[in-house]
């Protein structure tokens, strides 16, 4: 199969890769860049725990082809964490007990990263709305709400 | 008593891990020179195996191998009962069994070479229905067995006949249960490394029960259980669901490491992990109940049949629990239940959260309520008369003394916390319009761990390093609930140092000690008592040291954050120093813990004795609204108020609250997994729906406290309570609202609207 060229930014480093036509951004990230936070619950786009951030969406990486997106920006939840420490999110996560198994975690933080990005100060309803393709087993959500809610409020300051 | 450690929200020990993608699951496990395998699973529920052939697979590219169940050193494994195969040798028992297995240089060369995989099978005839199963002159699907029994629990007490004798009131009513998915997150992955380190085999990956694994492990390969070694990582939830299934994947993934040489990895997609995992059970059951009319319970006959499926997995344990819970919390003087396993050709099912408590609650926390009304009694009022309270015997004739039986204050504290008595009215009054309001409630008690099942005892290891570092070794599994934050608490309070100098390590099969199974949530009871054991042991020895050496009495001196102190509130020392000389004059400083569990008894033949050395209780209440016009049912509230003993981590209580409280309402009216003549109708999340963040209640926690005396800091159960109180609860309030009694699970939209569902397969 022909290998296409793309080039890739994921958290904030530069990737020239040769990937084939077919080949999911899920895998990509997995199997090329040892990325294996980023999670594969389902493959058909139904659980979110593959969520990844392409310039500034929030997205199901297992329905993307790395193909499409060529010259993209991508986040995962390798790159929430920076040199001045744990994202706000993060931080929120671990003060409320959002986690329990921690599966769904990953897709979690990049869905409420892509929420805050673009609504720093979400309602209630508005954290579901963006949460509502991220299942979890184990929690329940609402600790996961609380978190968000959390962050939202830290972040604002 | 002040805690320093226990009884605090404190932080999950493993969430760093969690949060920065650094935990590793199964599937992001990497070997040097790994292997990829893949499994070829049959599509027919009873058909005889004639014909395998590999030749043409085995010459794929890439492929190292293709084997069947003739390569498989034995065949046969199980937990309680050997029947179920590794791979299906002459004849598979359900849809999903495998038939053979490729192993490639990649997972796609091995999903290609199965491809090429030819299989001659000789259709028979199915069973798919265990009221089927039963009847005399069935099919039989084990033919070395006398009849596709299982199991059968009996339990007897008084005499019934007598006591409907002296009932105004009998009801017989019939209720069914579903089969269930557990839908943890995180399909079923291992690797398998063939000798490493001494180890014939090791096998990673998220498995729940490390013991189990080896066990099945080491007797289809038939080495010794020290050649086996299972290091268990990060595991994406399992609600009792990675065990058998699990161990499959591994004697699998064993045989080819084993047969190449190199490491082999399986990983699951979610379509292969809903054909071969095991189910929560379906049950069907048959209540009669005689009350007098002052609503004095006084006789209750209980018939429950379990569909085992395939193979007996857990069937015989999860019937017995059943057994012993199936009159609910309540005093009644003539009894008798039978529970029954029977197999089918159907998904085999085994152990998920609740096992075997969630169907039998249902039915008998409807049928309460459906006496109640019957009676002309308040739902409360019908319990009050009729619930334990200290000194209770219960059917099995079990005196419940020696902890606090709480059912009145759970009860009470849940009607507080979502306003019961004002909501109660004010639904019972006539309500204009298609939307109707309705609030219900429900209540439990279970036993705690595991009961007369299994020996029940469990091993830690403390190891307090020459800088004062504590680390801490486990026999039971965190399985996502915080077992390792629970017993890093454990062993900070004992030892009485900040929970930073506390490293709770992976479990590895080689190191620590057989637990047994972490299942029956029996972690925290059972294995935190252990924790304490060992913390206690390495206390013990610490106070002795610093007794002679600063010439204290034992009882004057406290070690503290970190410190010793004397009586007066001065620091004699550092923890690790005094630990670190202790260590430096050659006093072992590190420690076995082990627990067993008081002595509990059960008698097979009449269904008595002491089957639990402890129970908890627990009630929650649903508040709901029906739109009889369109027969949409919103769950808008729930309460669930829990007695855990003690909280050692109320948060955490809290978020196992939370997460049962919502799979119990996806087990209440959404999940289904359709079967259709023993094959499963969808097998990914957009045909099995689970709940989602839009789907939940408003949920307010309840955390009760009487702590046990046997418990660790008296802390005992919550993982389970959680989730098998709440479909009997929204049933209730279903019928509070409409007046509709649906006696099937899951109550979906058209049973609220017409008592039955539309699709086919419905009852
Ligand atoms: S793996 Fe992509 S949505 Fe489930
Ligand atoms: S924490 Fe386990 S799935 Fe969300």
């Amino acid at each position: 199969m022909a290998k296409l060229e793309v080039e890739i930014t994921v958290n904030g480093e530069q990737h020239k890769l040769k990937v084939g036509s077919q080949e999911r951004l899920l895998d990509t990230l997995r199997d090329e860049l040892k990325l294996t936070g980023t999670k594969e619950g389902c493959s058909v786009g139904e659980c979110g725990a593959c969520t990844v951030i392409v310039d500034d969406q929030a997205v199901n990486s297992c329905l993307v082809l790395t193909a499409q997106v060529d010259g993209s920006e991508i986040i995962t939840v390798e790159g929430l964490e920076s040199k001045s420490g744990l994202h706000p999110l993060q931080k929120a996560f671990i003060e409320k007990q959002a986690v329990q198994c921690g599966f769904c975690t990953p897709g979690m933080l990049m869905s409420a990263l892509a929420l805050l990005n673009t609504n720093p100060t979400p309602t209630k309803e508005e954290i579901k709305t963006a949460l509502e393709g991220n299942l979890c087993r184990c929690t329940g959500y609402q600790q996961i709400i609380d978190a968000v809610e959390m962050a939202a409020e830290e972040w604002g300051v | 008593m002040a805690f320093k450690h226990v009884n605090k929200g404190v932080r999950r020990v493993d969430a760093y891990e969690k949060v920065t993608g650094k935990a590793k699951f199964g599937a992001d496990l990497e070997f040097a020179n790994m292997l990829h395998a893949k499994v070829l699973r049959t599509e027919y529920p009873h058909a005889e195996i004639e014909k395998i052939e590999t030749a043409a697979a085995e010459g794929m590219p890439g492929v190292r191998g293709v084997f069947t169940a003739k390569d498989i050193p034995n065949n046969l494994f199980g937990v309680i009962v050997q029947d179920q195969q590794v791979l299906a040798d002459k004849k598979v028992l359900l849809a999903g069994d495998g038939v053979a297995m490729a192993v490639a240089e990649t997972e796609a060369q091995a999903a290609a070479a199965l491809e090429k995989i030819k299989v001659e099978y000789r259709e028979l005839e199915g069973v798919f229905d265990p009221l089927e199963s039963r009847k005399e002159g069935a099919l039989k699907l084990h033919p070395e067995k006398d009849d596709n029994q299982v199991i059968h629990h009996p339990l007897r007490k008084g005499d019934v006949k007598k006591g409907f004798a002296e009932a105004d009131v009998i009801l017989e009513r019939e209720y069914t249960t579903q089969f269930i998915e557990h839908s943890y997150l995180e399909p079923e992955a291992v690797v398998v490394v063939p000798n490493e380190e001494n180890h014939l085999v090791s096998v990673y990956g998220s498995i729940q029960n490390p013991y189990a694994t080896r066990n099945a492990v080491s007797a289809v390969l038939e080495v010794e259980l020290a050649e086996v070694r299972v290091i268990q990582n990060h595991i994406g939830g399992s609600f009792g669901g990675k065990d058998e299934v699990v161990s499959a994947m591994a004697a699998r993934a064993a045989v080819m490491a084993l047969k190449t040489g190199r490491p082999v990895k399986m990983v699951n997609s979610r379509e292969e992990s809903f054909t071969e995992s095991y189910k929560r059970h379906p049950y069907h059951l048959t209540y009669k109940i005689g009350a007098t009319k002052e609503g004095k319970l006084t006789a209750m006959e209980i018939a429950a049949v379990a569909d085992s499926g395939g193979y007996a997995c857990q069937t015989p344990f999860v019937t017995w629990r059943s057994v012993v819970q199936a009159t609910g919390p309540y005093e009644v003087e003539n009894v008798k239940t039978d529970t029954y396993g029977y197999y089918t050709n159907n998904p085999y099912t085994g152990a998920m959260r609740g096992y075997g408590s969630p169907q039998v609650i249902f039915a008998q926390e409807s049928l309460m309520d459906e006496l109640a009304a019957e009676l002309g009694l308040e739902p409360v009022e019908l319990r009050k008369r009729n619930m334990y309270s200290q000194g209770s015997v219960t059917a099995s004739g079990q005196k419940l003394e020696r902890h606090t039986v709480s059912l009145n204050e759970v009860m009470s504290k849940a009607m507080e916390a979502i306003d019961y008595k004002k909501k109660y009215e004010e639904y019972s009054r006539e309500q204009p319009g298609d939307k109707k309001k309705g609030i219900g409630l429900s209540i439990s008690f279970r036993g705690c761990s595991l009961g007369a099942e299994a020996i029940d005892a469990a091993a830690s290891v403390i190891q307090i390093n020459k800088d004062g570092s504590v680390a801490v070794y486990s026999g039971l599994a965190e399985n996502g609930q915080g077992l390792k934050t629970i017993f890093s608490q454990i062993a900070a309070e004992v030892l009485g140092v900040p929970m930073s100098e506390v490293e709770f390590k992976e479990l590895d099969t080689s190191f620590t000690p057989d637990s047994g199974s972490t299942v029956a949530s029996r972690a925290t009871l059972i294995g935190g008592n252990a924790i304490k054991d060992a913390a206690e042991k390495l206390k013990g020895r610490i106070m002795d040291f610093a007794a002679g050496k600063y010439d204290f009495k034992i009882d004057q001196l406290e070690l503290k954050d970190g410190f010793l102190y004397d009586g007066q509130g001065n620091r004699l020392a550092t923890f690790a120093d005094l630990t670190g000389e202790m260590g430096n004059t050659g006093i072992l400083m590190s420690a076995y813990g082990w627990y067993k569990s008081p002595p509990i008894s059960w008698d097979e033949e009449k269904g008595s004795g002491n089957p639990y050395f402890t129970y908890v209780y627990g009630c929650q209440i649903a508040e709901v609204e029906v739109d009889t016009g369109t027969g949409e049912l919103s769950v808008l509230n729930m309460a669930a108020a829990h007695d855990v003993g003690r909280a050692i981590n109320p948060e955490n209580v809290k978020g196992q609250i939370y997460g049962g409280v919502m799979m119990g309402l996806g087990y209440g009216i959404m999940e289904e997994l359709e079967v259709r003549d023993g094959v499963i109708q969808g097998t990914n999340f957009h045909d099995y729906m689970i709940p989602t963040i839009k789907d939940m209640p408003d949920i307010k926690p309840v955390i009760v406290e009487n702590p046990d005396p046997d418990g660790p800091f008296g802390a005992k159960s919550i993982g389970e309570p959680t989730l098998e109180l709440g479909s009997a609860a929204i049933a209730n309030a279903v019928a509070h609202a409409s007046g509709r009694r649906i006696r099937s699970l899951p109550l979906n939209l058209e049973r609220v609207l017409i008592g039955r569902a539309l699709h086919k397969g419905g009852k």
